[in-house]
């Protein structure tokens, strides 16, 4: 989020990957979730049944609230490192 | 075939196998993290080029280059998802990589697999914007990253004062910091942590940072709700009763954009369980334990448990029970020296002095019989599968009451994360309803995989209980 203490702290080079239409900028090597949250984009996706806005909550590859769809698959959000032109889907259960 | 494969590189099970690799054995060391430190040691994301060192962040850097330059076999970003072990004893490990999926075996193993985070379900929990207070650590260490722009920190036990303070080290900015304990519980606590003089004053320390920044803290209060529609945007704060009973009519809304929320850390027993080891409850440990003797040595030949899944005694403490663990395993594996009873002697008193302030800190952090009552009956108890308080009571009355039963009946619990997140809640609306204990009550069966498997790989949704089920003995 913008507060942060950013002057002392030194982050590798600006990409950019898209979460579904969206483009969004991330630091090189971050978390999808991490870059996300930076941007103030936490709705991750809705749970299957209640269809809730969900977002991530554990943080460290445990909830599986965080989960987006990338090539297809599955991944954890907190755990999967953004990419430059890596295409992040929000997952649909149908 | 290795001589020690440990599990979990965080303090415990990363100075477990620099202790069995000293002592000449053939070591392997495997965790899901990109490096070692595991939770409270956290490597920073390699998005970060640099940044202010703390403490911890020294600690850890120190750890990680003692591991590097030892002659351990290292697996970063595995992880472990099937545990067996074979007629002669040797255990078989099945393993997930980034893509690629093996096995490897080993005579001895040793899981250190740490804690997990126990998030006592209320109104709203589910909203984005609501992390556990170790996930917020998570953000704060991996990633250097505030949680939002203004963000309620509540629950109970040292880590409540932890996250804030470390919201307030980043430049966040709090709404209220709300814990379930009483001034006279903490004091009670720092009686018992006065042989720790250094973390007692870093407690002060918190509490008095907040106090000067004129951040609104809660004694004995907790969340009664958590507000909002896609998005948190306020909370309900209500002080409690000393058993954690809202007293209802002393309530303050204030509002927030995020909630770091943890009642607790509960030792992460799903490996030592799938090895077959028994296992029994202590509260004061935190929860379910393997059983084990002063070394970590479980009730399984060549399986030891060190750090803080075989009870909660804190970072403090994990480093000699990793050392302890190495040393059983070396012993057993081959033979007792005078220099691994000369070794022994040592951490185990080292270990005591340690354990003693981890036991005060995870007291603060019992869970109070009045949590249970805040869950109200709409809240979702089940994350994953939407399981509502009023659906699993539905089911109690029934007539199950056991957690296979429960999660048959409603699938609590049989979602994606594997019942992490709702067990010990389901545990205790059982225990509140039924009057069992926790004992009598037992847990679910033990089942791969161990870590949540995300990748489709397996198949499209992975169902859990299609899974073959190993030789676990029950519990
Ligand atoms: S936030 Fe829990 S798995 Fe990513």
């Amino acid at each position: 989020m913008s507060s942060e203490n950013t002057d002392q702290i030194k982050r590798t080079e600006k990409i950019s990957f898209t979460f579904d239409d969206q483009t969004v900028e991330a630091y090189d090597g971050e978390t999808i979730a991490a870059a996300l949250l930076r941007r103030g984009v936490i709705h991750l996706r809705n749970a299957p049944n209640s269809n809730t806005a969900r977002g991530m909550f554990c943080g460290m590859g445990v909830c599986q609230e965080c989960v987006v769809e990338v090539d297809g698959y599955k991944v954890e959000a907190c755990r999967t490192k953004t990419s430059n032109g890596l295409i992040v889907k929000k997952v649909s259960y149908v | 075939m290795y001589d020690v494969i440990v599990i979990g590189a965080g303090p415990a099970g990363a100075n477990a196998a620099l202790t069995a690799e000293h002592y000449g054995l053939n070591v392997l060391l495997i965790d899901e993290g990109s490096d070692a430190g595991g939770q409270v040691w956290r490597v920073k994301s390699k998005s970060i080029l640099s940044a202010p060192v703390t403490e911890t962040s020294l600690k850890g850097d120190k750890l990680r280059q003692r591991v590097k330059s030892s002659e351990v076999d290292i697996l970063f970003e595995t992880r472990v998802w099937q545990i067996e072990q074979n007629e002669e004893h040797v255990w078989q490990l099945g393993l997930q990589g980034v893509c690629e999926r093996s096995s490897v075996s080993g005579k001895a193993l040793i899981i250190a697999t740490g804690a997990q985070e126990r998030v006592i379900p209320l109104n709203g929990w589910t909203l984005p914007g609501v992390y556990g207070l170790a996930g917020a650590t998570a953000l704060f260490k991996e990633h250097m990253i505030l949680p939002g722009k203004n963000t309620v920190v509540a629950g109970s036990g040292p880590l409540v004062f932890f996250v804030a303070s470390e919201i307030i080290r980043l430049g966040g900015t709090l709404s209220a910091v709300v814990t379930l304990n009483s001034r006279f519980e903490w004091l009670k606590a720092a009686a018992e942590m006065i042989s720790k003089p250094g973390l007692l004053w870093q407690g002060v320390k918190w509490v008095f940072k907040l106090h000067i920044k004129g951040i609104p803290l809660h004694w004995q209060s907790a969340l009664s709700s958590i507000n909002g529609n896609e998005y948190v945007q306020d909370v309900d704060i209500i002080k409690t009763t000393k058993y954690g009973y809202l007293k209802r009519k002393l309530n303050v809304l204030v509002e927030a954009d995020s909630v770091c929320l943890g009642h607790g850390l509960i030792p992460a027993i799903e490996a030592t369980r799938l090895a077959g080891a028994d296992h029994h409850y202590d509260e004061t440990l935190g929860g379910w334990v393997p059983t084990i003797d002063q070394c970590g040595r479980t009730t399984v030949k060549y399986l030891y448990a060190c750090g803080d899944n075989a009870g909660i005694l804190g970072v403090q403490a994990a480093p000699y029970r990793g050392e302890l663990s190495a040393i059983a395993a070396v012993e057993d594996l081959t033979g007792s020296t005078s220099e691994t009873i000369n070794h022994h002697n040592k951490a185990l008193k080292s270990l005591g002095e340690e354990a003693a302030f981890g036991i005060a800190a995870t007291a603060l952090t019992i869970p109070k019989n009045g949590l249970i009552e805040n869950i109200g009956k709409n809240v979702e108890v089940c994350r994953c599968e939407g399981i509502t308080r009023e659906e699993i009571e539905i089911e109690l009355i029934k007539g199950s009451v056991s957690p296979n039963s429960i999660k048959s009946g409603t699938r609590c619990g049989m979602g994606p994360c594997g019942g992490r997140f709702c067990s010990e809640s389901l545990a205790m609306i059982t225990e509140s309803i039924t009057n069992q204990s926790r004992e009598e009550i037992g847990l679910p069966t033990a089942r791969p995989p161990l870590r949540p498997v995300s990748m489709d790989e397996i198949s499209d949704e992975l169902d859990y209980d299609e899974l073959p089920i190993p030789g676990v003995s029950p519990l």
